[in-house]
């Protein structure tokens, strides 16, 4: 008779952060926690200017400033003179020409932050200023001359599908347009470098997405060897695709490689709104054929992402976004032209949706012109044209992924409605909030409703893969890998999965840093599959090696044994052991590489098995408006979510919360103002983030179905939440008020005048 | 940046030491940089996230916006004071065992807002709670999960009370 076995935290169940405690206490070192004796504080002097060449800059003044260690331009890059992830063309530092305001020119390191702002003032940078080029449309063509050597069109694509012939007995129009939204991440881009002894190598803690990719760009600019620069990820405060791009990675090293001294960089929220890539504004146009009955024929459309002004990830935006036209539905024609281009605005790349949440506010907003056309509702047009597996997109692709896009909606459908407004509602429960300024007779209820489908993991062609070593010594397990923990809780899930392969109680995660392989970026909803996977891998190897070790000892063939709780069982005989005793005095180690099947690249049609899997989520919305003032409150979300099968419910849940107050900012407050290449509100103070106050009720449903393709059944969570609730919110706000509003973030004005 | 004057400030009960500091540094700023106490966390410097919540004689503050050489008269308690003993708060290790943490850079912020919130109301109303950490910007979470955390404080305080 066994004994009552203590719980182990294995897959499936509400297994609680392993950082939670040093969270709560303080006591988590944050990379801006950091210190080193003898360390210098590193500044970064910025364009003032969107567009202006360079006559000279002069840092004499600056170096005489007492404290001041160091001062560095373009003339100090030892390596190549640009980076970026996808084409070099981003200049380390400014030489002759800055494209954006807020472009790095010069990096200083002092003792003291105060002394770094002294000495940038003292720099004098003589510019000249350019004309501007603000207007996305005038980066296509020749109207505006090329602001950039490689041209101001980073990317072109065109999707061609089906009969192109066939037109609809119904047609609707619209045009739509997506403002430019930040990341916000609570902890500032931070790094902290330490030169090797020899100056020859250095060492950086660093709060990024992807080790291994900075390390691969800093080698480039800095001209050494990639192992000669030891990359450790520092605490990260939060990243949703802003620290894809390197910021101040190449600065903060070559700092500390002049001043042979440490130097810690940690970037203010102003100067954050400056140093990293935003989520492309975008203007699309979409118009959709469909039957009388309300059952899609062709879609047309045409958008264009505006990158700013270098390309960090702009044409897999653009190719996310073409490739996601027709959203959740079956659609056998479509003609769609995409434009990623280069302007003199503030750089864009990822944020947590990467272009498909700009399809999907206009795909959704069609949806419900095509219901209203047709005569139906909103969750019949959409249970209509529901995509199921074995459908083909308009790349071509059959969807393989489990696709239960019509369960989606009905089970949302089935969350109860929120209660009505009380006539005697608190002042907290209206829009407008302690403002005290909306009056409850005044206030008007709307539902709205968006459903998305999102692709995971990188797509066309390009391998992925992630890295992950396990070591099983003394009945307790170590993970070795380079995935980057951002708040997601893979150092959470890492261990689950040791637990439930190994049967082990004792796994923890070993320091995450470049001294293994890649594991790939922590974005695209993709670490759960790929460092899950090789995680998985590794374990099972180690697995495989411990049933040989004892069979051996034993004399069981290892095919008879498994892993049953915390023990292994001979399966046809009455052996068993904890797996504690069988791994006593011995040390297992296996690293296994995961990488998911293979994508293509799209032809000039469009055409090809470009993504590697989708996920699937419905949103509905139910909001409170004052049409008078303008004013909105997001009442309820309710939501069903595609997950495949659910590895922790509680982190979860927590990704699916956090996903949908993004994606509510994006819906009524949260955008970057720029004028003319102008940032106009780079601070919390202007630029409105969703508080406790803001935040709705959310009902949600976590949809399982086994995903066979997954290594571990699982979808990626991280991205859905965010992308349909923005349309469904903003559905809601139209319903509410009869107006149609086509842009998002609604700004009082949208509503009111 | 220096000068020869020192100041002393009496954080978590003990008193430092404050010399060769710039006068115009903030409390945050001297707790994080000076005095070795980090927890206390710097993201909008405006006082509009709340990540740096301190007590100043009680009052949770937003330490970014004090001077600190305003604060020599004042007792100043940080989320390192509320582990004098080593274990968790009821309502840290209700933000653990919630799910209230991920990126976690806000929570020091947030467990001295929820601290002091339900220092001076034992029995907040849902909209009481919201007010209360509405000047606490978490991004990662949508708030949902820290709710259920001061929920669950309260109803087991309400338990050990009854």
């Amino acid at each position: 008779m066994s004994a009552v076995k203590t719980k182990r935290d294995t897959l499936g169940t509400s297994s609680l952060r392993p950082d939670g405690a040093a969270k709560v206490k303080g006591d988590f070192a944050f990379t801006s926690d950091l210190h080193a004796e003898n360390m210098l504080w590193g500044a970064t002097l910025r364009s003032p200017h969107p567009h202006a060449r360079i006559i000279s800059i002069d840092t004499s003044a600056a170096w005489k400033i007492a404290g001041v260690e160091c001062v560095v331009t373009a003339e100090d890059v030892p390596g190549q003179l640009t980076y970026g992830l996808i084409s070099s063309d981003q200049p380390v530092f400014a030489k002759d020409v800055v494209r954006y305001m807020g472009e790095p020119v010069a990096a200083v390191a002092a003792d003291h932050p105060e002394t770094c702002r002294r000495a940038l003032a003292a720099i004098k940078v003589e510019y000249e200023v350019l004309p501007v080029l603000f207007d996305p449309e005038l980066a296509i063509g020749d109207a505006f001359q090329p602001i950039h050597p490689d041209g101001n069109l980073v990317r072109q694509q065109r999707i061609v599908h089906g009969d192109t012939s066939v037109d609809g007995e119904i047609i609707v129009e619209g045009h739509y347009v997506i403002g430019m939204q930040d990341q916000a991440f609570l902890g500032t881009e931070s790094a902290m470098a330490i030169p090797d002894p020899d100056g020859q190598g250095v060492e950086v803690f660093v709060a990024t997405q992807w080790l291994h990719e900075d390390q691969k760009q800093m080698a480039a600019c800095l001209n050494l060897p990639p192992e000669k620069i030891r990359l450790v990820l520092g605490g990260v405060g939060g990243a949703f695709g802003a620290r894809e791009d390197i910021s101040l990675q190449v600065h903060t090293a070559l700092l500390a490689l002049r001043t042979s001294r440490p130097v810690k960089m940690q970037y203010g929220r102003e100067e954050s709104f400056f140093g990293h890539v935003h989520r492309h504004p975008a203007t699309v146009w979409m118009r959709h054929h469909a039957t009388k009955e309300g059952k899609i024929v062709k879609i047309e459309a045409r958008f264009v992402f505006d990158g700013g002004a270098y390309a960090s990830t702009s044409a897999a935006v653009l190719i996310n976004g073409v490739t996601h036209t027709q959203g959740p539905y079956k659609c056998p024609a479509a003609v769609v032209d995409g434009y990623a281009v280069r302007t003199n605005n503030p750089p864009c790349g990822a944020m947590r949706g990467f272009g498909v949440v700009q399809a999907c506010f206009a795909h959704e907003g069609q949806m419900d012109k095509l219901a209203v056309a047709a005569g139906l509702d909103p969750i019949s047009i959409r249970l209509l044209n529901a995509m199921e597996t074995g459908d083909t997109l308009i790349t071509g692709q059959p969807v393989e992924s489990v696709a239960p896009v019509a369960r989606l909606i009905r089970e949302t459908n089935e969350i109860p409605l929120p209660p009505d407004l009380a006539l005697d509602a608190n002042e907290l429960d209206l829009p407008g909030g302690s403002g005290i300024t909306a009056e409850r007779k005044h206030i008007k209820r709307g539902i709205g409703w968006g459903v998305s489908i999102k692709n995971i993991m990188y797509s066309e062609g390009f391998d992925d893969y992630s890295t992950a070593k396990c070591t099983l010594a003394d009945g307790k397990v170590t993970l070795k890998f380079a995935t980057s923990e951002v708040g997601q809780g893979f150092v959470t899930l890492a261990p689950q999965i040791a637990r439930s392969v190994l049967g082990v109680t004792d796994a923890v995660c070993d320091t995450i840093d470049t001294q293994i392989g890649s594991a790939g970026s922590t974005s695209a909803s993709r670490q759960t599959w790929m460092s899950g996977g090789a995680v998985d891998g590794a374990c099972r190897l180690v697995r495989e090696r411990l049933f040989e070790h004892i069979g051996a000892l034993h004399n069981i063939e290892p095919i008879r044994f498994a892993i049953e709780d915390d023990e292994i069982v001979d399966t046809v005989g009455t052996f068993r052991m904890s797996v504690v005793e069988a791994s006593q005095g011995i040390s297992i180690s296996e690293t296994f590489e995961h990488h998911h099947r293979a994508t293509e690249e799209l032809d000039e049609n469009g055409q090809g098995n470009c993504h590697v899997a989708f996920a699937f989520v419905a949103h509905r919305a139910v909001v409170d408006v004052d049409p008078d003032l303008g004013l909105v409150k997001v009442v309820q979300i309710a939501t069903a979510q595609d997950v495949g099968q659910v590895l922790n419910p509680l982190s979860l849940l927590g990704q699916v919360e956090g996903g949908i107050a993004q994606g509510l900012g994006l819906a009524v407050m949260e955008e970057i103002i720029v004028q003319e290449g102008r940032v106009r509100n780079p601070s919390f103070t202007d630029y409105l983030l969703p508080t406790a106050l803001d935040a709705p009720v959310v009902v949600a449903r976590m949809v399982e179905e086994y995903e066979p393709q997954a290594p571990l059944g699982a979808k990626g969570v991280g991205e859905p939440p965010c992308i349909s609730v923005t349309p469904a919110i903003v559905a809601a706000i139209r319903d509410a008020i009869g107006k149609d509003i086509p842009r998002c973030p609604v700004r009082p004005q949208d509503i009111c005048l | 940046m220096s000068s020869n004057e020192f100041y002393t400030l009496k954080v978590n009960g003990t008193e430092h030491q404050v010399s060769d500091a710039w006068i115009g540094e903030s409390l945050l700023y001297v707790l994080r940089e000076r005095l070795g106490l980090p927890g206390s966390k710097g993201a909008c410097e405006q006082g509009e996230c709340g990540s740096c919540t301190v007590y100043v004689d009680g009052a949770a503050v937003c330490s970014c916006l004090v001077m600190a050489a305003s604060a020599v008269e004042s007792e100043i308690a940080t989320v390192e004071g509320l582990n004098a003993d080593g274990t968790l708060t009821d309502v840290q290790e209700a933000f653990v065992t919630e799910g209230a943490v991920q990126c976690g850079f806000c929570t020091p912020g947030l467990v001295m807002a929820v601290h002091h919130l339900l220092d001076e109301n034992d029995s907040p109303s849902e909209l009481e709670v919201k007010e209360a950490l509405s000047g606490n910007i978490c991004r990662c979470t949508g708030y949902g999960r820290i709710f259920a955390a001061v929920d669950k404080v309260v109803a087991v305080r309400k338990g050990v009370r009854s």
